[in-house]
């Protein structure tokens, strides 16, 4: 094996990470999904906390980022 | 030497797992930090906006109590639960930090799939695209249909229909997005790149636009509100996403590609090592 063959191979290209081992991390999606609901939408359209106060929070951010608000 | 053939021999599963968590935290990491830039932003550009427009819904609030009052109605004022103070500070920065460091996580979740799968084989060039494909299908696209509007613009009894709408667009355009490249990467293996992303990007442009045509129009800005407050207001929410994603896409790209710098001791895709023999 010449030194320019191995080279070649040495640069790392990056292989392709299988889905089943990206799968479990999900989970951590589904969290970020959560966490926009509530910056986006919570005591709004839908609610899972009563009140208005998580609404009131985030209120300026939720009509700054383009969700529908008031 | 050793070291040169250790790292061609395929990742083990551990080691993917791994790399999924590194690139999660790193994403949520540049995200944060994205958020903080956001955050200024929209503190000094988008937050005056705000305020402009809550003045003009009290002025016409007050003038609806007056008018209300004089034919013998008493309004009642709604309590303040969160003070205005709050919410233009810590209030922005929560709901702007969060944003962030969400699209930041699911943004390295994407790019963990991707990176591989693409056809460069650069870190800061498949991060740069995923950034341009985001802010279009998840912001650019859904608020040409539905524009960000300042507080006072909007009927509180529409809100369940106007949020339902909104999240179809985004939705339709998301996932016309995806069938887009998974199109492109088809269509690569006939024509040249370029030929392949004007197909696809038409198929997506035709998807979002008959998406559009089809869902009815929202138009509740009243009638006498300043319009130049209301092109202000949608000019800072775009600057926002635009600072979001161009951080996202520069920085996780540059920070992976450093990591990898760093841990394949490669420079500029040639390899140190072997260079030194
Ligand atoms: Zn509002």
């Amino acid at each position: 094996m010449s030194d320019t063959a191995i080279g070649s191979h040495a640069i790392p290209s990056p292989a392709p990470i299988p889905v089943r081992e990206i799968a479990p991390w999900l989970v951590f999606g589904l969290l970020m999904l959560l966490a926009l609901y509530f910056v986006g939408a919570e005591e709004g359209a839908t609610s899972i906390i009563p009140g208005m106060y998580v609404h009131e929070w985030v209120h300026d951010s939720r009509h700054l980022l383009g969700f529908p608000c008031h | 030497m050793t070291v040169a053939i250790f790292w061609v021999s395929p990742a083990t599963d551990m080691e993917n797992r791994m790399m999924v968590r590194t690139l999660l935290i790193r994403g949520m990491l540049v995200g944060f930090l994205a958020g903080i830039l956001v955050f200024s932003f929209a503190k000094v550009f988008g937050e005056p906006q705000v305020d402009h427009a809550i003045a003009f819904e009290s002025a016409m609030d007050e003038a609806k109590a007056k008018a209300d009052l004089e034919r013998g109605i008493h309004d009642v004022e709604e309590p303040e639960l969160v003070s205005r103070k709050l919410q233009a500070s810590y209030g922005l920065l929560t709901g702007v930090m969060v944003y962030s460091t969400a699209f930041g996580g699911l943004f390295a979740l994407v790019f963990s799939y991707a990176n591989g799968r693409m056809k460069s084989t650069d870190p800061r060039v498949v991060s740069v695209l995923l950034a341009i494909t985001g802010i279009i299908a998840v912001y650019v696209v859904p608020s040409i249909k539905y524009p960000a509007n300042p507080p006072s613009v909007g009927n509180p009894d529409t809100i369940g229909m106007r949020t339902e709408l909104y999240f179809i667009m985004m939705l339709v355009s998301l996932l016309g997005m995806i069938a887009a490249t998974m199109l492109q990467g088809r269509l690569r293996q006939q024509y040249n790149a370029w030929t392949a992303t004007y197909l696809a990007g038409a198929c997506y442009i035709l998807i979002v636009f008959t998406t559009g045509e089809l869902l009815p129009a929202v138009n509740e800005v009243p009638s006498n509100f300043p319009a130049d407050l209301l092109w202000n207001f949608r000019i800072d929410s775009l600057g926002m996403q635009i600072i979001m994603w161009t951080t996202l896409g520069l920085g996780f790209g540059a920070f992976t590609e450093y990591a990898n710098r760093n841990r394949f001791g490669y420079r500029n895709g040639a390899n140190i090592q072997l260079n030194a023999h």
